[in-house]
């Protein structure tokens, strides 16, 4: 395989015979996501592989003029091959399940303070942790607004990625991102308001525990 | 709406570690490649670019992507 620089690389795709370039990044993306997805995908490796590499060599010559040059050039083209392929397993992961699914049916057993404290805690220790946990769960019910419940409960209890989430919501994981952040800002507040202390002070009665 | 015991737990760490400056998962985005360099590079990638590794605490689905990166890009270190 040839060995270029960013400069080269971006030339070599821009020509409308580039043959060779773009087998060699093909090789290179192939390679790469063979690697990042063996522990994910039992069988069929090297197909499905394929059928992202093809996806990911279109968007990267569609999005050469906003390749930065911060990185190497293989470095770009790979971090857009990861994201094609999570993308797509995702959405095929998740096609069948609705956001009611997952947030109606939680894995574990319905809200008791007394299984989330530390066992080896102090008498004292549990009896706070258990009445943080109880506040959280009032102000989430509270505080938020019906949709950043939704998407907090849907990404952190049901595991659903944010693309899924937004999807679902009719928006981008971009903005579902900044509602769970206001959501979250909103939560911190009201927790130190109501607590009188920071949330590092918060993270240590459970971290010393 | 139901939820379970350790959703709690997680909602609760996760707002205790939410600061104002997050950075959107496009930007972290836009970042990955040159943070994945840094840190295969040995730099400390993490204060140089906070707000990415930050990003990278509080959202699976970049970290998710970003672990792949670097699996992607260890896998490739000898082709190019």
């Amino acid at each position: 395989m040839i060995q270029r620089t960013n400069e080269e690389w971006l030339e070599a795709l821009r020509d409308p015979i580039a043959d060779e370039a773009l087998e060699d990044l093909r090789a290179i993306l192939l390679r790469g996501l063979r690697a990042a997805l063996s522990s994910r995908i039992d069988s069929d490796l090297e197909s499905i592989t394929e059928d992202f590499v093809q996806d990911a060599l279109l968007k990267v010559l569609k999005s050469l003029e906003s390749f930065r040059g911060e990185s190497r050039f293989t470095t770009w083209a790979q971090k857009i091959a990861i994201h094609v392929a999570f993308t797509e397993m995702r959405r095929r992961r998740w096609k069948d399940i609705s956001l009611q699914d997952i947030i109606e049916t939680p894995e574990g057993d319905e809200y008791t303070p007394a299984i989330l404290t530390d066992p080896s805690a102090s008498p004292e220790t549990e009896v706070t942790q258990g009445s943080l946990l109880e506040m959280v769960k009032n102000l989430i019910e509270t505080e938020l607004t019906e949709r950043q419940r939704t998407a907090i409960v849907a990404a952190m209890q049901g595991g659903m990625p944010l693309d899924e989430v937004a999807l679902r919501l009719g928006t981008n994981r971009n903005a579902l991102y900044k509602l769970i952040h206001d959501a979250r800002q909103r939560l911190q507040q009201r927790l130190e308001e109501t607590t009188g202390m920071s949330a590092q002070e918060v993270m240590a009665i459970f971290s010393n525990g | 709406m139901k939820i379970n015991p350790e959703t709690l737990k997680k909602v609760l760490f996760k707002v205790a570690q939410t600061r104002p400056d997050e950075i959107s998962c496009d930007t972290c985005y836009q970042e990955l490649d040159r943070f994945a360099e840094m840190l295969n590079a040995g730099e400390k990638a993490e204060t140089i670019l906070p707000l990415v590794q930050h990003h990278l605490e509080m959202c699976a689905n970049c970290d998710e992507e970003f672990k792949a990166l670097v699996a992607s890009l260890e896998g490739t270190a000898n082709l190019d």
